[in-house]
């Protein structure tokens, strides 16, 4: 349906219009593009060009990025974040997808009649909260002042990165759950009616025709979560700290970003430096995005329906 | 499927039933642990430091009320000032993305023009790389600028940080208008700035899920306040809430009620549009 439209587009643009960049569609299109190319686009750009300068501004090639590999300056925080970064995604992968679509199907059961919305708004509820707030309310409820749990979770190096992605898990199943619902709802019923009559069972048809359907879904939830995991910040940085805290073991790569930035008492902060932790956030979320596209999604059938 | 079960008889309407129950059992668990925490923090937010301690998981009854928490934010914090702030930031910047952003969606979805595949690129990085790592140099613009500590810093990067996102949803929304609508439009002697205002009432579905999507990260967002605007005048209730709470970390009645003012009107906010926002997110899903 698609390619039927943009086929009529294509006749009716080259019969119908002379102009190949009339003057309304840059008014149009004019003001959304400054502010985007000047605010977000440039300083991009830009940020990955100072990733090859010194901080007084002279070219130092790849010297910068040296600071990251073995031997360098922040070689060990570097390495340190990223694979915490990345326990940090998993967590989200292995605990938030399988929870979410757990919700997602127990709310399109036919046997649930009502309630159905209140589940679903209620269910979402924290995933509106800022970070912050998420961040403190887990942070006063684990605190063993309070006494509700006694084991101080977030201030042992072993359970802290743990607690602080499960946190975060609990704040944002919600999303998973409302995206693998909208595919559950949009599955016809004639399919899984005629796979009933064909004798399959509720767990046969879950796995050979329900999840087929929903795993396009589960690669844009994943590629979403990964871009948004490697950028987090604020739930560290309340929780623990721009330290990340207990010895690092909650450091990733955005609380590492701002303190190589900023600085953060001994170490003094660098624009270069900055930029270049930015730069290396930027090549890992490209690789990622890379594994999607050419891993994931070239390989995994949609379907319409 | 409920013929099936008929027939079935009375074992089948067991059966439906204890499935049924299960259902709601695991849905009813599961909300108990989304909403428990906020709960226990609002609950005791009302109560005194003893009770806070010794029955947290009482509601607050006439002996262990107590506003003092409340007293202390508002005799130690400016909440009505950083409220003020994020509303004028959030308010602007979704308009701006709204507006901008769908004026450049539908010039994308209804004209052919040199560059318009190029421009949909072109836009595509900015779904896909986040907006923080350009911070570096977003603060060097901004000091050039000279709009460190204004709420402009944040309005004009949220605005940049939305506008992608939006439009491509919105585009898809106005390719949904039927041509033949316009085309009338045209024939009736309408300028193509009138055809395009003719079309916003058609979208008002897509306008009201890219609002959603773009007002609870701005609103919520705690680095470009924390590194653009950390001035006591231009704080947000995000970096205000968090500064405060480092701060009276001791305190719990005071964090208990700062933490409680912050979240209250966002979920009301949440619990009174969540019709719209959920199937905002639905469709933005879909598209």
């Amino acid at each position: 349906m698609k390619a039927a439209s943009s086929t009529t587009d294509v006749v009716r643009g080259a019969s119908t219009r002379r102009w190949r960049f009339p003057g309304h569609v840059a008014v149009f299109i004019g003001p959304a593009l400054l502010i985007y190319t000047a605010f977000m686009v440039y300083p991009l750009i830009d940020s990955l060009r100072l990733s090859l300068y010194s901080d007084e501004g002279m070219f130092v090639g790849l010297d910068n990025f040296r600071e990251l590999l073995p031997g360098g300056r922040l070689s060990e925080s570097f390495w340190n974040a990223l694979g915490n970064n990345f326990v940090f995604f998993a967590f989200h992968f292995f605990v938030q997808n399988p929870v979410g679509l757990l919700l997602a199907v127990l709310l399109t059961q036919h046997l649930l009649k009502r309630g159905k919305g209140t589940y679903r708004t209620l269910i979402f509820s924290p995933t509106v909260l800022s970070v912050v707030i998420v961040g403190f309310i887990w942070q006063l409820i684990l605190s063993p002042l309070w006494g509700v749990v006694s084991t101080p979770l977030l201030g042992l190096t072993s359970t802290a990165l743990p607690t602080l992605a499960l946190m975060s898990v609990w704040q944002f199943v919600g999303i998973p759950m409302m995206f693998f619902y909208a595919v559950l709802v949009g599955i016809p019923e004639d399919l899984i009616e005629a796979a009933r009559v064909d004798g399959a069972n509720g767990w046969k048809i879950f796995w050979k025709i329900i999840f087929p359907l929903l795993l396009p879904m589960l690669g844009i939830i994943s590629i979403i979560t990964y871009i948004a995991n490697l950028n987090a910040f604020d739930l560290i940085y309340s929780v623990q700290g721009a330290l990340a805290g207990p010895e690092f073991s909650t450091d990733i790569m955005g609380t590492l970003f701002y303190r190589s930035f900023f600085g953060f008492q001994l170490q003094s902060g660098s624009t270069a430096m900055g930029a270049t932790v930015a730069a290396a956030m930027f090549l890992v979320i490209l690789f990622g995005v890379l594994i999607y596209l050419f891993g994931w999604a070239k390989r995994v059938e949609t379907y319409e329906l | 499927m409920t013929t099936n079960t008929k027939a079935a008889g009375g074992t089948g309407r067991a059966r439906r039933g204890i499935s049924k129950a299960a259902i709601h059992g695991v849905l009813l668990l599961y909300t108990a642990l989304a909403l428990g925490p906020i709960l226990l923090i609002v609950m005791n937010s009302f109560k005194t430091r003893r009770a806070i301690f010794n029955s947290p998981f009482t509601f607050p009854n006439s002996e262990t009320f107590s506003l003092k928490g409340y007293e202390t934010v508002w005799e130690r914090a400016n909440f009505v000032r950083y409220f003020f702030n994020s509303f004028t930031v959030t308010l602007v910047a979704v308009a701006l993305v709204v507006i901008l952003g769908g004026a450049a969606a539908y010039a994308l979805a209804e004209y052919r023009f040199t560059g318009n595949t190029f421009l949909t690129l072109f836009l595509a990085i900015g779904v896909m790389i986040p907006i923080r790592l350009g911070t570096v140099s977003i603060l060097k613009l901004m000091v050039k600028l000279n709009l460190v500590n204004t709420l402009w810093a944040l309005i004009l990067v949220y605005t940049a940080m939305g506008i992608p996102l939006a439009v491509f949803i919105l585009a898809q929304f106005f390719r949904q208008v039927p041509q033949d609508l316009k085309d009338a439009a045209r024939i009736d002697g309408a300028g193509e700035y009138r055809v395009f205002f003719l079309t916003i009432p058609l979208v008002r579905p897509g306008l009201a899920a890219v609002a959603v999507f773009t007002m609870l990260p701005v609103w919520n967002d705690l680095w470009f306040p924390l590194i653009l605007a950390p001035g006591e005048s231009t704080k947000t209730v995000t970096l205000g809430v968090q500064l405060f709470l480092g701060q009276f970390v001791s305190d719990w009645q005071a964090v208990l009620a700062a933490l409680t003012l912050a979240a209250i009107p966002v979920l009301l906010l949440y619990i009174v549009f969540s019709k719209q926002m959920l199937s905002g997110i639905t469709q933005g899903a879909i598209k």
